[in-house]
């Protein structure tokens, strides 16, 4: 088989186990449902604040799917000899985690579809106004936090510090990106160490596609911290990984 | 090239200023059951981890079917089965998922089906890997180390920690193994799957062969018989060199004095004498 056609087996393989895993389908999926559901009923009569929550959730979502997944995932292969067994068999490393990494992807692109739904069903935001933008943006962001995800993993000894690891990370960056409440409410210091991190430009840029219709051309500095984090979350990965 | 399986010369590994294994030769030749014995911490494991390729060497030459592993050419891997000394797979996949995914992986895979059947996991094919023993697990190990149907079959202590009975169907696998024309590597720490599996044993100890041969070959550089009876309620042993002499002596005496010697028994130096001979500390 080729490294593709491998690649999309070890994807489906991926797909089927998912739904195996009641706590992983919980986090992936119902966490930030739950969070969008609870939040926007608080705010459900004010545009303004559901016009920054709704791509807020989406960039919270794509984070969740992506990075927080894999760190986990991939710290639990490790830890467990999936990932050394996997090294002594034939099926090149690309295809393994092209398929591993996938599978966060569908993740993400699900929970983003189901935001923008919700969001138009229960709470009347408006259908996206520049799909692309949404498209481009949701992708910019699952390759720069999946390869972190991998990437951090790294760090993370082992797999009962996994949650401590990947939330000293996950929880801080939400409350300070701009996916609850505006980050332009910020103190300032807060404000540009959220500049220099992915998350906030994620939720500019799907906001950007979602509420004001501003694409690529309105959101360059976004996308360039996105794709200078993604350089940084491939090279991490590949250069730290440990089979072991 | 050698027509050898596994061709070992000078191997050196160090981690930081430790030497783990310290210049070791060796041949595995094609169709037999290579064992490596010795204790724990005697650089068993990463000798084997260097002949997978997980681990790079210091110095020294290595071949593995041709190849040198530290390449992790493919090929290599298509001929080759690995079971880890601990190691698990997806635990929410079903036996036979997991073997039909690795089986996928390989140009010339065994039927699934049949793999599970030789390694033992017959009527286990819908459990999941969580749900298996720890005896079951390592079945699945072996099942996924064989699924590519490979021509060398690694085995880095397959039975640690089985009860007697499940080691002895372990044993009946590895020689189905070798019956199907595979060559075997096997370390262990166990002198009786050495003696009942490998056609030769290298017995290791800080990092050197002190001893290789077939286990019935390897003697003590003293004979050490053991000859033993019961005497007054208590066990008398004796060791020695000739038990010739000894025994000639002992039914003499015994029979001027009217006695038998009750529970008499004379053993011939084993394997686990030239391992402990081998292995023990200095004084």
């Amino acid at each position: 088989m080729s490294a593709a056609a491998l690649a999309w087996r070890q994807f489906r393989f991926e797909r089927r186990l998912f739904w195996r895993n009641p706590s992983a389908a919980f986090f992936n999926f119902l966490l930030p449902l739950v969070f969008l559901l609870l939040f926007a009923s608080v705010f459900a009569d004010d545009e303004d604040q559901l016009a920054v929550l709704i791509p807020g959730i989406a960039g919270m979502s794509v984070m969740a799917t992506t990075f927080s997944a894999l760190a986990f995932n991939v710290t639990f292969l490790r830890e467990q000899g999936v990932l050394k067994r996997v090294r002594g068999t034939p099926m090149p490393p690309i295809s393994y985690f092209g398929g591993l990494l996938g599978s966060a992807v569908a993740n993400a692109a699900v929970q983003v579809v189901l935001v923008v739904v919700i969001g138009n069903l229960l709470y009347g935001v408006d259908w996206p106004r520049d799909p692309a933008a949404l498209v481009l943006f949701t992708a910019l962001g699952v390759i720069a936090f999946g390869s972190l995800g991998i990437a951090f993993s790294h760090l993370i000894p082992n797999f009962d510090s996994a949650p401590a690891y990947v939330n000293a990370v996950f929880l801080p960056l939400i409350f300070i990106s701009g996916v609850f409440y505006s980050a332009d409410s910020l103190p300032a210091a807060l404000e540009a160490v959220a500049q220099v991190l992915p998350l906030k430009h994620v939720v500019d840029g799907l906001a950007g596609g979602i509420v004001s219709g501003e694409g690529l051309a309105g959101n360059l500095t976004a996308a360039g911290v996105l794709a200078a984090w993604a350089a940084v979350g491939v090279a991490g990965a590949v250069r730290f990984f440990r089979w072991e | 090239m050698s027509d050898a399986a596994i061709r070992v010369r000078e191997l050196r590994k160090a981690y930081g200023g430790v030497e783990a294994v310290r210049g070791v030769s060796f041949d595995v030749e094609r169709g037999e059951i290579f064992g490596i014995l010795g204790p724990n911490g005697a650089g068993k494991t990463t000798t084997v981890e260097i002949l997978e390729g997980y681990r790079e060497r210091s110095s020294g030459e290595v071949s593995v079917l041709g190849h040198d592993p530290q390449s992790r050419a493919r090929d290599l891997r298509e001929r080759v089965g690995i079971v880890l000394q601990s190691s698990s797979f997806y635990p929410r996949a079903t036996v036979r998922e997991a073997v039909e995914h690795f089986a996928a992986a390989y140009a010339h895979p065994r039927d699934p089906a049949e793999t599970i059947v030789l390694a033992g996991l017959a009527g286990k094919e819908d459990a999941r890997g969580g749900e298996l023993s720890g005896g079951q697990r390592r079945r699945l190990d072996l099942a996924l180390a064989l699924v590519g149907d490979p021509e060398l079959v690694f085995l880095d202590e397959p039975t640690t920690g089985f009860d007697p009975a499940a080691r002895r169907t372990a044993w009946g696998t590895v020689q189905a193994l070798k019956d199907l024309g595979k060559t075997v590597l096997l370390t262990t720490h166990y002198l009786e799957e050495a003696q009942a599996l490998a056609d030769r044993v290298a017995i290791v100890k800080d990092g050197r062969i002190v001893a290789e041969g077939p286990p019935g070959e390897l003697t003590p550089s003293h004979a050490r018989y053991r000859v033993s009876y019961d005497s007054n309620g208590r066990r008398v042993e004796h060791v020695t060199d000739d038990p010739t002499d000894l025994l000639h002596r002992l039914t003499s005496d015994a029979l001027a004095r009217g006695e038998r010697l009750t529970g008499l028994a004379v053993s011939r130096p084993s394997l686990e004498d030239v391992y402990l001979e081998l292995t023990e500390e200095a004084p």
